[in-house]
């Protein structure tokens, strides 16, 4: 009985006493389930858990001891601070954050307008255009780059910060598809009894359904961002310079010569995996919420 | 404020929207006085979104199609080939195995869709401590590739992480494979790695799906006596079918651009080189630009090749998908309208039927 009390909540609809045999049945069951759940998470969690482990480690407790062997001291930051200066992280830090800020603002500022007037105007290439986008999420972007080398090339754009700005502006989709759904669900009598007092479409817009659809623009930004910071492939090649690297480029000045110290390598993995534990922690909901949404485009 | 044409009609614009608001098409009266102000709000709005996708999007891909007819660099001259490119995709050694290679990731892509299902069925009802298993599974989904490429490097290396676990188990570490190095393993161990990034991602949305069905089907179907086993394969799954399928044709697809792993993880080699690793070699490191587009160009004609099949899955098999109320309200109306066609035969033999016909096959 001590382990059916904890089998999930729909039991407590029928409440005719247990036989004993079907208890039995749902007691193994519900171990199962937990067994099960913690046997995933384990896996899911090890590659990390030994991260934090191996970060907290000397160099001679690294080479000395087995990586799974529990550091001396768990609170010594000594590679934290080496990995964040060895990766110049401070520069990087700044420059995920300029384009993290100017990405976010001019993809919600555009994707809220196209969503605007895409879902409240019918007009001779309204279809066009979502056709346009649609088609642009089924192609894939690593092989899109093969070309935008050469026009970034050509726009003397490679190793220029605006040049990397803009063309993660370009490929936002999916954001565009959230707002058009929730403008849909925003009733047009609305805008129209705006109309009839005397506002104009963009005050429409700006003053009444912008504030409306706040929950989707919080959402489409924390995804937006998400993928912001931890694009490589793209500010890989785009942005070679020392100084003009983002975060999740830095970590990659630890191969090479530093290749073999993983317990350097660990604290930097961290450091740039922290911003979005603690944006994860924080927005939880939100960017579960994004995920469902981001799927029902298709 | 009388000769404002809004007011004209105010009375008949209401009346049209409050019946079916989310047609655009109900502010007729609005178009005249004001079109020039819409169509500057258009115009506005949409110029630079549109602008962005053209140059960053179209335009590229336009160009690409081009490029793949020549062979040339990113500066430099470039020389006219022709087909020569294509047929270079096809017979150099390296791009069949490289297409094999996605087998791997459409059958890590079906695991992680069956352990989804599972686990999302468990979560999707109470569990203890649920929130905290749903977020384990989902954090890695919000880790950077390159930070994945060290997480697994330092996985899989000889003693390291895999092999202690593994030793804890009572293996020896000679028995155990090189992951990340032999051959025969080295694409699983990839594969794996994928799965424990995006696992979660799909948790959260079949999550999501499951959340949506009726609850009360559950209520009914234990009171039936239906076991969690029938309520999973009765309830849960028809309910969930749509994404299902959707996730399932949409792994297909990524399998076919696998990249992320192998790029970060292996650098490509040892047999790890998916498609979009070799184009990307050719294109950045060997500036092979008209090779690298026309390989760019024949995986995406298959990507879109299976794009189109799931559309016209979707519309097939999917026509009468849902609950079954929309096909319910179909029937209904096609009945209705066979009655009234009889109705109006018979009543305009006594009264003025046309106009009881008419306002009926209206509805």
């Amino acid at each position: 009985m001590t382990a059916n009390s904890s089998s999930p909540a729909h039991g407590a609809i029928v409440k005719k006493p247990h036989v004993s045999w079907y208890s039995a049945k749902n007691g193994f069951f519900t171990l199962f389930k937990y067994l099960s759940l913690i046997f995933i998470s384990f896996w899911m969690l090890l590659p990390l858990v030994i991260n934090f482990v191996t970060a907290a480690k000397t160099s001679d407790e690294y080479q000395s001891t087995n990586v799974m062997d529990m550091p001396k001291n768990w609170l010594n930051l000594h590679n934290y601070v080496e990995a964040f200066q060895a990766s110049n992280m401070a520069v990087a830090f700044r420059n995920s954050f300029i384009i993290l800020i100017a990405v976010l603002f001019v993809t919600t500022i555009i994707g809220t307008q196209l969503a605007y007037v895409l879902s409240r105007f019918t007009f001779p290439g309204n279809g066009l255009i979502r056709g346009l986008f649609t088609m642009a999420a089924l192609l894939p972007g690593i092989a899109m780059q093969v070309a935008l080398y050469k026009l970034m090339v050509d726009l003397n754009a490679v190793n220029t910060l605006w040049g990397y700005i803009l063309m993660m502006c370009g490929t936002d989709v999916i954001s565009i598809y959230v707002f058009i759904q929730y403008f849909e669900n925003i009733p047009i009598s609305l805008d129209e009894s705006a109309i009839v007092d005397g506002a104009s479409y963009f005050t429409v817009y700006s003053k009444i359904l912008l504030p409306l659809l706040k929950p989707a623009i919080v959402t489409c930004m924390i995804l937006k961002g998400v993928g912001v910071y931890n694009e490589y492939y793209a500010s890989n090649l785009y942005l070679q310079d020392n100084d003009l690297k983002t975060v999740a480029i830095a970590l990659y000045s630890f191969t090479g010569p530093m290749g073999s110290k993983y317990n350097l390598i660990c604290a930097g993995v961290i450091i740039t995996l922290l911003p979005m534990l603690i944006l994860f922690l924080i927005f939880q909901k939100q960017i579960y919420n994004g995920i469902a949404a981001g799927s029902v485009k298709e | 404020m009388q000769d404002n044409p809004w007011f004209e009609k105010g009375e008949e614009m209401t009346a049209a929207t409050k019946g079916v608001v989310d047609l655009p098409d109900t502010i007729p009266v609005n178009r005249q006085p004001r079109n020039w102000r819409k169509a500057g709000i258009i115009v506005a709005f949409c110029a630079i979104p549109v602008t962005i996708l053209v140059v960053f999007t179209y335009f590229p891909f336009a160009s690409m199609v081009g490029y793949s007819f020549f062979r040339m660099k990113y500066i430099g001259p470039r020389e006219w080939v022709g087909l020569q490119n294509y047929i270079d995709v096809f017979s150099r050694p390296g791009t069949l195995s490289s297409l094999k290679l996605s087998l791997y990731y459409m059958v890590g892509a079906i695991l992680q869709v069956v352990v989804a299902l599972y686990l999302s069925t468990v979560l999707a009802f109470k569990v203890r401590g649920g929130n905290v298993f749903k977020a384990i599974y989902f954090f890695p989904y919000l880790i950077n590739g390159i930070a994945v490429g060290f997480i697994f490097k330092f996985f899989f290396t000889r003693g390291f992480v895999f092999d202690t676990v593994l030793q804890w188990c009572g293996f020896q570490l000679n028995q155990l494979p090189y992951w990340l190095r032999d051959q025969a393993i080295n694409n699983w161990s990839l594969v794996g790695a994928s799965i424990w990034r995006y696992l979660g991602q799909t948790v959260i949305l079949f999550i999501g799906s499951i959340m949506s069905i009726d609850q009360s089907l559950y209520e009914a179907a234990e009171i039936d006596g239906a076991n969690k086993f029938q309520q999973f394969l009765h309830i849960i799954l028809p309910g969930i079918k749509t994404i299902l399928v959707l996730n399932i044709i949409l792994s297909i697809t990524g399998s076919l651009s696998a990249f992320e792993g192998p790029y970060v993880i292996t650098s490509g080699a040892n047999g790890t080189a998916t498609l979009f690793v070799l184009m990307d070699r050719l294109a950045h490191v060997n500036q092979k630009v008209g090779l690298a587009s026309a390989m760019a160009i024949v995986l995406l004609l298959i990507i879109l090749v299976f794009a189109i099949l799931q559309q016209v899955f979707f519309k097939f098999v999917f026509r009468d998908a849902g609950d079954g109320v929309a096909e319910a309200r179909k029937k209904a109306k096609r009945m209705q309208r066979q009655r009234n066609r009889v109705a109006v035969k018979r009543t305009s033999v006594f009264r003025n039927g046309s106009r009881i016909g008419k306002e009926r096959s209206v509805k």
